[in-house]
């Protein structure tokens, strides 16, 4: 009996909210967002490529900015700014002797500040608090069509390019040495990086889109070793938190994206935590049995 | 295109590769490995050998030097699937949510569509591989459960998924036991009748005099190479190694090996 009566409050605090028409789309964009990210972020976190997500994610401001001031869609603007920042470190970093942190680190936020000037310079009614911190209570449809054009190219693209990215993740020299185009397949990995960021644009704003691309993934690479359930881990929190965090937003008036993450990091938090053999718990408890293995390692003399 | 029982060769023309940090690691490296033979390219640490199979696969451009296998070029060669190549334990990421099975398919993508959907073929293939190498049983398990010597055998398992002519193996006798070693051997001695050429990367002298037809002494340079009997005399080992006694060779080879 005193289930229903708990029940019933958390049915209400679900339900009420879906009779306004912008929540209930917001929570069905914030929820597609939260699956593109979730995906790529898979790729990402087992390439290595958080820090070129975070690069992308700022160097896209400039993009946002002239896409406005020549009233083109700002996925456009956004996707070329980033792609070309990705360029650009990739360019530097062959040219010079710098390791690749510093050049990302150079990169993005010359791009970042470049963006800043051009905001407060060029006029337009462009919210840069909406750039930096997302408003996907308040997006426009125009923007919603945008978001899901970016979002369905790099489903599809990674639908289709699955395997291949997988083993370029894993396994570079030898996609080469079977004769794969690993050019093409980082330049594809690449694409869809700036596509996500692009989607996740309107929901996160550029500061938190790096949570989206990285949690998900490195909560399901604590809990699981195989790739399909990884995947599968990783688009239920993400998509998880992104509807809860939007509903929280809506009834503590609180903003979306810190909701959002703030949900996937305690997750992340959790899992870290409970995960069955990768947890800090677990980890702990098999100390103990740890030194019988890795014998085969020991030198032959 | 080359048949089951044509062979191939590997030659190696005035090889330089300088790394971006300005350090030259091989130089006017020339070589032939000889078709349908087992080879051994045996140098100390940091004497070139992953740098020189990483050049002959084609993963890093070499600052000069030019590189055929089967007269074809390195680029022609992997699209005809005939290079395999069996990465140094270093150089993968053991935590990658994959399992042996899955690791062993990759072998087949070169021969597969697009969307890299095995057929029937490509799935014989990958079973009877794990067969050869005992790892059927291990086929679901994630690569980082394996022992040493099961890591090994994982990745040569690709390899001969591949059906490359071609077979390079960096290292793969370090951090493997005794009885893992003979399998090995056996299985590349096999390889080498059914017309494959290949070239393996070691510090176990021992060994080599046992199984490897030829053999090719590495130290930034080519210092010696032919028949194993030809090159492994003292004063070319000693050339090699810089001096060191070779009695105690393998020892001290394992101690700096295992301090890393
Ligand atoms: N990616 C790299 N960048 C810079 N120097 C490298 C790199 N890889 C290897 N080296 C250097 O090149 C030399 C040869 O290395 P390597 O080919 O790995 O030798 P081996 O496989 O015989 O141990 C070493 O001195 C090593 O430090
Ligand atoms: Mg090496």
């Amino acid at each position: 009996m005193s289930d229903t009566i708990a029940v019933f409050p958390l049915w209400n605090w679900l339900v009420e909210p879906l009779q306004y028409g912008f929540l209930v789309q917001a929570i069905w964009v914030s929820a597609f967002v939260g699956l593109v990210c979730a995906v790529l972020s898979c790729y990402i976190t087992l390439k290595g490529w958080s820090l070129m997500g975070d690069a992308v994610s700022h160097a896209v401001v400039p993009g946002v900015v002239v896409a406005y001031a020549l009233n083109i869609p700002f996925a456009i603007g956004a996707f070329l700014f980033g792609f070309g920042a990705t360029v650009a470190i990739g360019y530097i970093k062959s040219k010079t002797r710098l390791k690749e942190d510093a050049v990302i680190g150079v990169v993005f936020t010359g791009f970042f500040a470049f963006g800043l000037v051009l905001v407060t310079k060029i006029p337009s009614n462009i919210d840069l608090f909406h750039i930096l911190f997302g408003n996907v209570l308040g997006i426009s449809q125009q923007d919603i069509i945008q978001t899901v054009i970016a979002g369905m190219i790099t489903l599809v693209v990674i639908l289709i390019r699955r395997k291949d990215l997988l083993l370029f993740c894993f396994d570079p020299n030898h996609a080469q040495a079977i004769g794969l185009n690993t050019q093409l397949m980082f330049y594809t990995l690449l694409s869809v990086l700036a596509l996500t960021i692009v989607t996740a644009l309107q929901t996160a704003g550029i500061i938190l889109v790096i949570a989206m691309l990285v949690t998900p993934g490195s909560t399901a690479y604590l809990l699981t070793d195989r790739f399909d359930r990884m995947l599968g881990i990783s688009i239920a929190t993400s998509v998880f938190s992104c509807v809860m965090g939007t509903y929280l937003s809506y009834h503590f008036d609180v903003s979306t994206g810190g909701s959002i993450v703030v949900l996937l990091t305690v997750l992340f938090l959790v899992a870290m935590v409970f995960a069955p053999k990768y947890g800090i718990l677990a980890q702990n408890s098999h100390q103990y049995l740890k030194p019988v293995e890795n014998q085969a390692q020991y030198p032959k003399i | 295109m080359p048949t089951a029982t044509q062979t191939l060769n590997i030659s190696v023309n005035n090889l330089s590769v300088t790394y971006s940090n300005a350090k030259l690691a091989l130089y006017n490296a020339s070589c032939t490995v000889e078709p349908g033979t087992i080879t051994a390219l045996v140098g100390p640490n940091g004497s070139g050998k992953s740098t020189l199979f990483k050049s002959i696969m084609g993963f890093l451009k070499p600052t000069q030097g030019q590189i055929h296998v089967g007269g074809l070029t390195v680029q022609k060669a992997q699209k005809k699937q005939l290079m395999a190549y069996v990465p140094q334990s270093d150089e993968v990421d053991w935590n990658f949510p994959v399992s042996v099975y899955d690791v062993v398919m990759m072998g087949r993508y070169g021969y597969m569509n697009l969307l890299r959907i095995p057929g029937s073929k490509d799935r014989r293939l990958v079973m009877e591989s794990l067969e050869r190498v005992g790892m059927i049983d291990f086929r679901h398990h994630q690569i980082g459960e394996l022992s040493g010597g099961q890591k090994k055998r994982a990745f040569l398992a690709r390899a001969l998924a591949q059906e490359g002519k071609v077979i390079l193996l960096d290292e793969p006798f370090t951090g493997v036991d005794v009885k893992t070693e003979k399998r090995i051997i056996d299985l590349l001695i096999q390889l080498r009748e059914e017309g494959h050429t290949i070239l393996v990367s070691t510090h176990d002298l021992a060994s080599v005099l046992t199984f490897c037809d030829r053999t090719i002494l590495l130290n930034q340079t080519i210092l010696a190479s032919g028949t194993t009997e030809e090159t492994f005399t003292e004063e070319n080992l000693s050339m090699t190694f810089d001096g060191l006694p070779i009695s105690s060779l393998p020892q001290m080879y394992h101690t700096s090996e295992v301090d890393r």
